[in-house]
């Protein structure tokens, strides 16, 4: 029975999950960052109640920043490259920062109760940030999830260096060819400009 | 995990069983496997048909929504020679969870091909270069003209764009 409900649960969540274009992304898209753009810190709750901004992270160096969410097919097969980027990258100064940016009212799965829930059972190493009231990631210009941002601390402030998807194969990390963010965070750790700067986010609408 | 798996295909088989008891017509899900390269002559003029191509997913709400807008439409308008093909982008790991299913409760009769390419930033600027890759999206085309529909379609906004490719 305990099966049977976690299961029903289980295609519940996965056919209640929704996918919409709507005019808040398509909009934010002409004021999204661009590459050398200085990004904008934020405050933001984590999973553990407290409020997290980067100007929190005095040592790092940059920031992977992921908008990402508990209940979009993509992001799901995403979870652990992400916890992997975050314990080959937290050491080396780009801690990894997620942030959910769908509203929890039009998509009930990406609560925050469900963040904290989905953060404890798969042992998230990095920050789960609620965008509560959605204004992080239109000022980004995030359009999915997962949608990535990495940044780089300089003297003017956090310069994106990178936007897009994590590598080229983002339903199915076995047919990965290229990785996109860990070649940029290594040529940024090897002080070298990054080759790939933009690719399309594959993923699933934000929910507003 | 295994007891998972096993619990949820009994659960797709009975289901599919009762749907086979109530209706001894309804036949077996049936849809063709694809990546990129084998899709592309698919999205390619070939004849003088219309031909709307609706991308979606068993997991996207509002592709569920209007896609029994492009069964009547193919149930309407097939012998105007216009050709409906649904190309689903479902995880393979759900073809059997979620795809058959569903083909079979909407008893979708258009073509339904399933697009298993993982490298998306290759082949979704081959479809269009200006598709985000957000579902749905809807393609038309002819021998003469073709638009991208990044966007969910009500049946009269459909109907009206499929004017302006053949005539109904």
């Amino acid at each position: 029975m305990k099966y049977l409900k976690l299961s029903l649960f289980v295609l519940i969540v996965v056919t209640a999950f929704a996918f919409t274009v709507n005019h808040t992304s398509k909009n934010s898209t002409s004021n999204s960052y661009k590459i050398g753009d200085i990004a904008k810190d934020f405050l933001l709750k984590n999973i553990d109640e407290k409020m997290v901004s980067m100007a929190d992270y005095k040592d790092a160096k940059g920031f992977i920043l992921i908008f990402t969410c508990n209940t979009c097919p993509y992001s799901v097969a995403n979870e652990d490259r992400i916890i992997a980027l975050d314990k080959k990258y937290k050491d080396k100064g780009y801690p990894v920062i997620a942030i959910n940016p769908n509203n929890p009212k039009t998509q009930p799965g990406d609560s925050f109760e469900l963040m904290q829930q989905r953060a404890k059972d798969k042992g998230f190493t990095f920050p789960y940030l609620l965008d509560e009231g959605q204004h992080v990631y239109p000022t980004y210009g995030a359009t999915k999830t997962p949608h990535v941002f990495i940044l780089q601390k300089e003297t003017e402030g956090l310069k994106v260096k990178y936007i897009g998807a994590i590598d080229d194969s983002s339903r199915n990390p076995a047919t990965v060819k290229v990785k996109y963010v860990e070649n940029a965070v290594d040529a940024l750790l090897a002080a070298k400009s990054v080759e790939i700067t933009e690719t399309r986010a594959i993923g699933c609408s934000i929910k507003t | 995990m295994k007891r998972l798996i096993i619990i949820l295909l009994a659960i797709t088989s009975l289901s599919s069983c009762s749907k086979k008891g109530e209706n001894s017509n309804t036949t077996e899900a049936t849809f063709t496997i694809y990546n990129f390269e084998e899709l592309k002559p698919v999205l390619e003029p070939k004849d003088d048909a219309t031909y709307i191509v609706n991308f979606w997913a068993t997991w996207c709400k509002p592709c569920i929504e209007e896609l029994p807008i492009f069964q009547e439409i193919h149930d309407e308008y097939s012998s105007k020679n216009v050709k409906v093909i649904l190309v689903s982008l479902d995880f393979p790991e759900k073809i059997e969870t979620q795809l058959k299913p569903f083909i079979a409760e909407y008893e979708l009769t258009p073509r339904v091909i399933l697009l298993n390419d993982p490298h998306e930033n290759e082949w979704i600027p081959k479809i269009d270069p200006e598709w985000s890759g957000a579902l749905p999206a809807t393609l038309i085309y002819t021998k003469n003209k073709r638009a991208f529909y990044e966007q969910s379609f009500t049946k009269e906004a459909l109907l009206e764009e499929l004017k302006k490719f053949t005539k109904l």
